[in-house]
């Protein structure tokens, strides 16, 4: 599992511990069954604090990409490939929501915008 | 279960009081105690650890109260004071041997490893010690008897930059088995954004908040926009500084509107304090 995580950036840093994993997740590059390490353990090597590793892991859990075995740790769920679509677009959807709200604040149409992104994309 | 639960303790001295000062400390995480000179930390602190009487309020350590097992508390409580001024023509060796008698749990493996770990020669009298060095002896001492709850005042200042990245790993590592837990004051804030679980804000003598960090720094927003701006927010502004470019200020983010066009950020703590600090001056 490779994390890198930035103190200077405007983002939370449990943020960034989600978005980093959750990639990594559904890029298949953490596969199914793959255990985490345990909570204070990882805080202590990240140099961040033991709750924003547990906000991070708790909202992994609760998107479904992880889950919690009592007493054994944290493990990358099992799922189908239909369902690890749905968890993408999800989050893909959220991010979007963010940058829409950036866009109207300029007024731009629906079509503009989709104009705009054939540009870049 | 709680490291530490103070309820409403009071104390006032003839400039200075501290007003139903309430937090609570979960056993395992850490606790930052941040407030400006004069806030009221250190009298927080001696406060917790019976060194002053206290008008009123209840003390409770790892699920005692502090009033009625104070001598059995203090095996399990490690401190530290920034400075060192006691005996300071003896050496660090015939102090640390008056002081492991006190404590049933000392450990003098533990105490060694820190020695090295801070690279210091107990042979040196306490006068010889620079004030970092001081303040790494009493840490050592804090940090070998086995203490469930470390309580200590400004522990990284008059540390070098490189002492207290080290002093923050052993923070983190002492931590890490979820037994023991943390109480610091500091007002070098970048240590506890770094480590920090846990917040408490105090100024002039009351606690404004005590809270996780993220949702404390999040409960605050720093604005900054032009004169006409200023005018839509300035009844709700915690304070503001304005200059010819405009104006910053910092804010509830209970009372931000999000939608407004002022821009807004996420404020440090040492801005959430600076803010704090001039609130006071307006009134003055």
């Amino acid at each position: 599992m490779n994390v890198s995580i930035s103190s200077t950036s405007e983002k939370p840093i449990y943020q960034q511990l989600i978005e980093q994993i959750s990639a990594q997740i559904l890029k298949g590059e953490l596969e199914s069954g793959y255990c985490l390490p345990p909570i204070r353990q990882a805080a202590l090597e990240l140099r961040v604090s033991v709750i924003t590793v547990k906000k991070a892991w708790e909202e992994l859990e609760r998107s479904g990409l992880i889950n919690t075995v009592t007493g054994k740790g944290c493990f990358v769920a099992d799922f189908s490939s239909d369902e690890m679509l749905r968890i993408r677009n999800e989050m893909v959807l959220k991010q979007m929501e963010s940058d829409t709200s950036y866009y109207k604040s300029f007024g731009l149409t629906l079509d503009e915008v989709i104009e705009l992104l054939k540009k870049i994309y | 279960m709680l490291a530490l639960d103070i309820r409403n303790l009071n104390k006032k001295y003839p400039n200075f009081q501290l007003k139903d000062v309430s937090f609570q400390l979960e056993k395992g995480y850490i606790m930052g105690f941040i407030g400006a000179n004069g806030a009221g930390k250190t009298t927080t602190i001696k406060s917790i650890l019976k060194m002053i009487h206290i008008d009123s309020g209840e003390v409770r350590i790892l699920g005692k109260d502090i009033a009625e097992h104070e001598i059995e508390l203090k095996q399990e409580i490690g401190c530290a004071f920034g400075g060192l001024d006691f005996y300071t023509r003896n050496k660090m060796k015939t102090l640390t041997d008056v002081i492991k008698k006190f404590y049933k749990n000392w450990d003098d493996e533990t105490y060694y490893n820190y020695l090295r770990r801070f690279k210091l020669d107990e042979n040196k009298k306490i006068a010889e010690l620079s004030t970092g060095m001081k303040v790494k002896y009493s840490l050592a001492l804090a940090l070998s008897h086995g203490a469930k709850l470390l309580v200590l005042d400004e522990p990284t200042s008059g540390l070098d930059p490189v002492a207290r990245d080290d002093l923050l790993d052993i923070f983190q590592e002492l931590v890490v088995d979820g037994e023991i837990s943390i109480l610091f004051s500091t007002h070098i804030t970048s240590d506890l954004e770094k480590c920090a679980d846990f917040i408490t804000f105090i100024d002039n003598g009351q606690i404004i908040d005590s809270s996780e960090k993220n949702e404390f720094m999040e409960s605050y927003r720093l604005l900054s926009g032009s004169e006409s701006q200023l005018h839509q927010v300035k009844e709700q502004l915690i304070s503001y500084k304005t200059n010819s470019f405009g104006f910053t200020g910092l804010i509830h983010t209970r009372d931000f509107d999000p939608s407004s066009d002022v821009r807004a950020t996420t404020p440090s703590l040492e801005e959430i304090m600076i803010y704090y600090a001039k609130k006071e001056d307006i009134y003055v």
